[in-house]
């Protein structure tokens, strides 16, 4: 038996050690991937990564990389958990990480401190830190489309322009984390500056498959609008629960990461007219999405199934590659390498720009709002769009509506003079 | 003060009295979740008698019986077949669970076993993501004959929906839990299950085979987990966060106790309806979302006044 | 060969009650010692990065060895099941902020040691009902602690200071001159912090076993009403438990967000991680200091040594690697009980008992 332990301890141990290798050639570009595919979340976490791998890969087949440059994209799998999070981050930050992109705002606010350190931007791509979108306090936090904050207020827009806001009650759903509650300091300033009451469901982490308590509240209440602030298998419970209290769906409106279709599928005709927001496009009628179903998911380099390309996380998931892969660019037109590194990459992320020239360039034409890197902005005007679910598939049904920028901007500077309050030793930069 | 001690003494009932409609609602609702909480309770329940283990991979089995149904059925399995297959793949697992893990622990200390009820959970999580990714996914609802749709009663001009699901999960949980009782009362397996819980030694020399009842327990455990995984499944869906959702069985088990099955029927019950009456009336007091841990406060509280719960054996504990 | 006591003889009452009696096991325990503190900070671990090692590895591992400790003095020795410890960590870890923002100027390693007594006293509280109830129902009442906590860590805006984002973020300090939490804090350093504290508490609680309390604690545990009978006060030996317990618990709690996380929200401190706290003291041995350091040593390495191995040597998806580990920690879990209820100590006993008579077989 001890015999027996202590060779296999061994072999292990040599078999580990021998393999030790993280080099990266001159003409690779790493990029880390800190996805999850199990864990609570896992079923939402799946296609985001799809997406995000496939077209990287695309471009790799097709074009050989960014710039002649070859992209090589590692997976670590940190289940939605914070430790995790750490971990994966410090297995891959020493290869040459160029840019983090966590899917979870609990690993985004550790990495957040540790990027001007590490000299790693961190892009929190429509989550993590809605003050992050302040470029002079948070030089290496990118918060590209849009932030919480402003989607919060392109969803009361939408509400306003649909039967007005004024002396009606907003019902608030959420997910009782970090998370759900970014957008109340919004929420509770809003309601008596536009005329509105507002009420609260929280819906506890643990307890997302179980919302009878929650929605016999909002039957209580009967609050005018729904919204949700969800994630994972509590977009699905709360869509039923809503048509089994008989609550009219096209008044419940969900953020960008309850409108999936790993949310809806599941709930099928019973959640014809639930609305959603989205600010990235559906379905594969872009030349770039077929040419990733051609070079990518027919070839068999994807994990994804074949039927999930093009669903709203996976494009998602993909458009977030598509801001790396344009910032990798203009770090690159910047600097004039081929192999870049994470301050350059910095550079980048402030100074691509994706307007609808470029987009249809590469093949995404329509896909999304304009982005434009910024030093100062590191948020962009969003485009955010409503979509409906018409029982089997969501359908755009708004034109991108923008953010009220002014009542936005005071409460991100608010609460970015806030993070740093007790950091003494935080640096911002000045843009010019 | 006044106010305060009103909105706790005074209001909830003034509310309760003002919309009578809402109130059933409220109670029906906790009438159906405490429903699904007694089902996960009595798979513990039938296991703690047989053998004295605390198997806290109930709830897993649960979601484990879920997936592999709606698995089985996505691979193009018929809705019936998938049905008995998955309880064929309970009793595997029973099988195997006896034949790897308790018969090699026999004699050791309940905490120990209960720690490998902890592995055995861990194995089923990692296997069950493994084999069946980790997406929710949606109950096999109508393929299994389960009505959906819902019926509206308005006594009064108020309205109360009752859904035809929750109707079918109470009618199935009572058939269940009938049947169960039969089996215990008249078969030659039951009354040898009995003999089991009663004295392990004494039911080994009249000639019952420990290892066979454990089979037999497990996987009667596995089949209340299987009608808990359908019905829980039908209601939200299958995915793994219900796992810990059925850890508010524990709750149940110390209101009843943890050898009563009647116990965990009324303890299901109790905590289901408290819960949600709590939540609703009194959780705003709170800033809402006080449903997560209330049960086990109640069950605390009820614990230091009666250690045994509701309708346990008297702990007798000698030297 | 190496490992002999023939000739060691005791002549004093000292002498014989000192905690390590063996001349050999006082050498291992100078050379583990002297790695972990001249090597570790300098060269990392052999064949894997500086800083990965220290940040995913060593620093973790010293915090969770804490944990453990923690919770093995209130399962393994006094014989009461808990499932609250992640709670109790996040007590320690919002104690630990709080306290910081009251009192920025004081040494924080002075803060983070204070913050145990809050988690202690917490502990307490809930360890109040394991003097009616034992056994399988004191798990409803730390799970109580657990879910109840959990609540007030989301709910209570003043513990993190009403920050939108629901979540602590650590302040950089310094501790005569040296940056020793934050971001730019050096790995080394962070890590010498924690492995003195280790140390320290490792101390304390080695000679509290040894002494009264811990002898009153396992006579509760093997039998309480006995206990009682001869004179155990059930109701000092249970709450003292919970207390220290607790205050281990909240101390690798506030180390863990202040020199490792950097950040954490209520998911940091959730009842999965009660579950893998408790794995490690099931899997170092119950009961066992040193079955606490290798538990969490274990418990935690094992999943990131197969994920790098499965990458490394097999190109496997981390994503399979992730559900093998899972399957791979219960079957070892279950496999471990079977052959050995007294975890990785009592394999390190046996161990040594081999190494004493070897290399003959008697």
């Amino acid at each position: 038996m001890f015999k027996k332990l202590i060779t296999g301890a061994l072999s292990a141990a040599i078999a580990f050690g021998a393999s030790y290798t993280v080099v990266h050639a001159d003409d690779e570009l790493y990029i880390p991937m800190l996805s999850y595919r199990t864990g609570p979340f896992g079923g939402n976490g799946t296609p985001f990564a799809n997406g995000f791998h496939d077209y990287l890969a695309m471009l790799n087949t097709r074009d050989g990389g960014i710039g002649g440059a070859k992209l090589v994209m590692e997976e670590c799998e940190t289940a939605y958990n914070a430790q995790k999070g750490v971990e994966c981050y410090e297995a891959t930050k020493g290869k040459g990480a160029l840019v983090y992109n966590p899917l979870s705002t609990g690993i985004t606010l550790q990495l957040i401190p540790k990027s001007p350190v590490d000299k790693i931007p961190v892009l929190q791509m429509g989550y993590g830190l809605s003050a992050a979108a302040m470029g002079e306090t948070f030089p290496w936090t990118f918060a590209y489309p849009t932030s919480y904050w402003s989607q919060m207020s392109s969803i009361l827009k939408y509400i306003d322009m649909n039967g007005g806001l004024k002396g009606k009650k907003i019902g608030f759903i959420y997910l009782d984390v970090g998370y759900g509650r970014e957008p109340i300091p919004l929420l509770e300033q809003l309601a008596p500056e536009m005329g509105f009451e507002l009420a609260m469901f929280p819906v506890a982490g643990k307890e997302m498959q179980a919302q009878s308590a929650q929605w016999l509240n909002v039957r209580k209440e009967r609050p005018d609008w729904m919204i949700m602030w969800g994630w994972g298998a509590m977009n699905a419970t709360a869509v039923k629960e809503a048509a089994k209290t008989r609550y009219p769906l096209d008044r419940f409106i969900g953020n960008w990461w309850s409108g999936a279709h790993a949310d809806l599928v599941p709930v099928g005709e019973a959640g014809k007219g639930y609305i959603a927001a989205n600010f990235s496009g559906i379905g594969t009628d872009f030349p770039a999405l077929q040419d990733v179903i051609k070079h990518v998911v027919d070839a068999g380099k994807s994990q994804a199934d074949p039927s999930t390309v093009g669903n709203v996380l996976y494009n998602r998931g993909l458009y977030n590659a598509v801001l790396v892969s344009e910032a990798i660019r203009a770090a690159q037109k910047l600097t004039g390498k081929t192999k870049i590194d994470g301050t350059d990459m910095r550079l980048g992320l402030e100074n691509f720009v994706l307007d609808q020239a470029r987009l249809a360039e590469i093949g995404l034409p329509g896909f999304t709002g304009d982005v434009k890197g910024d030093c100062k902005d590191h948020e962009g005007a969003g485009g955010v769009f409503m979509q409906q679910w018409n029982g089997s598939d969501w359908e755009k049904i708004t034109d991108p509506i923008s953010p009220m920028t002014d009542v936005v901007q005071p409460l991100l500077a608010a609460a970015a003079e806030a993070y740093k309050a007790d950091k003494p030793e935080w640096k911002g930069q000045t843009c010019g | 003060m006044g106010s305060f001690v009103y909105s706790i003494l005074g209001d909830p009932f003034v509310q309760m009295w003002q919309m009578p409609d809402f109130f059933i609602q409220v109670i029906w609702e906790g009438f159906v979740s405490g429903v699904l909480y007694a089902l996960i309770a009595l798979g513990f329940v039938l296991i703690f008698k047989a053998s004295g283990i605390f198997n806290f991979a109930q709830g897993i089995m649960v979601v484990f019986s879920g997936l592999t149904l709606v698995g089985l059925h996505a691979l193009g399995v018929p809705a019936f077949i998938a049905l008995f297959t998955t309880l064929g793949v309970m009793y595997a697992l029973a099988f195997g669970v006896e034949r790897l893990v308790l018969r090699n622990l026999v004699n050791q200390p309940d905490i120990i076993l209960f720690m490998a009820t902890i592995g055995l959970t861990n194995i089923l999580i990692g296997g069950g993501q493994w084999i069946f990714g980790s997406e929710t996914k949606s109950m096999i609802t109508t393929e299994l004959l389960i009505p959906t749709g819902s019926s509206v009663w308005e006594p009064n001009g108020g309205l109360v929906i009752f859904q035809h699901i929750d109707i079918a999960a109470a009618i199935i949980a009572a058939l269940l839990i009938v049947s169960l009782a039969l089996f215990f009362s008249k078969t030659k397996i039951g009354r040898a299950l009995r003999a089991v819980a009663d004295d392990h030694q004494a039911s080994l020399s009249v000639g019952i085979s420990l290892n066979q009842i454990w089979v037999i327990t497990w996987f009667a455990a596995g089949i209340v987990a299987l009608v808990a995984g359908i019905m829980w499944g039908a209601r939200s869906d299958v995915s793994f966060s219900l796992q810990i959702i059925a850890l508010k069985a524990l709750p149940v088990l110390v209101l009843g106790g943890f050898t009563s099955v009647p116990g965990a029927i009324v303890g299901g019950l109790i905590i289901g309806i408290g819960e949600k009456l709590f939540e609703i009336y009194w959780g705003p007091l709170l800033g809402s979302g006080v449903e997560g841990w209330f049960a086990y406060v109640i069950a605390l509280v009820f614990l230091v006044f009666r250690p045994q719960g509701l309708f346990g054996e008297k702990i007798i504990e000698r030297v | 060969m190496f490992f002999r006591e023939a000739g060691q003889f005791k002549t004093s009452y000292n002498e014989y009650l000192q905690a390590f009696p063996l001349r050999e096991d006082r050498i291992g325990i100078a050379i583990w010692i002297a790695l972990a503190v001249f090597y570790v900070p300098f060269f990392g671990l052999p064949g894997l990065e500086y800083t990965f090692a220290m940040n995913a590895i060593m620093i973790p591992v010293a915090i969770f060895t804490i944990t453990a400790l923690g919770l093995n003095i209130l399962v393994g020795f006094t014989g009461q099941i808990s499932l609250g410890t992640g709670a109790f960590m996040g007590v320690g870890a919002y104690a630990c902020y709080k306290l910081t923002t009251y009192f920025p100027d004081v040494n924080i390693i002075i803060i983070i040691l204070a913050s145990g007594f809050v988690s202690a006293a917490v502990g307490a509280l809930f360890g109040l009902p394991s003097l009616r109830i034992k056994g399988f129902y004191l798990i409803v009442a730390t799970l109580a602690a657990q879910f109840f906590l959990e609540w007030c860590f989301i709910r209570v805006e003043w513990l993190y200071n009403y920050n939108p984002s629901g979540a602590i973020e650590v302040p950089q300090r310094e501790v005569f001159g040296i940056i020793v939490t934050g971001a730019a804090a050096s790995p080394a350093t962070r890590y010498l912090v924690v492995l003195g504290i280790l140390i320290f508490l490792t101390i304390i609680a080695g000679n509290l076993v040894r002494g009264r309390v811990g002898r009153s604690w396992m006579m509760i545990r093997d039998m309480d009403i006995a206990a009682e009978l001869i004179g155990v006060r059930p109701l000092r030996a249970k709450l003292s438990a919970f207390a220290v317990s607790s205050y281990y618990c909240g101390v690798s709690g506030a180390l863990m967000v202040f020199l490792w996380l950097g950040a954490a929200e209520v998911e940091s401190f959730d009842v999965n991680h009660s579950f893998l706290y408790l794995f490690m003291v099931i899997f170092g041995g119950l009961g066992s200091i040193t079955g606490s350091y290798m538990g969490a040593a274990f418990i935690w390495t094992f999943p990131i040594l197969l994920k790098e191995l499965g990458k490394r040597v097999f190109d496997i998806d981390s994503i399979v690697m992730e559900n093998v580990s899972l399957v791979a920690i219960g079957v070892l879990i279950v496999f471990i009980l079977i052959k050995e209820p007294h975890g990785l100590a009592r394999l390190w006993q046996l161990g040594k008992q081999k190494l004493r008579i070897w290399p003959f077989a008697h």
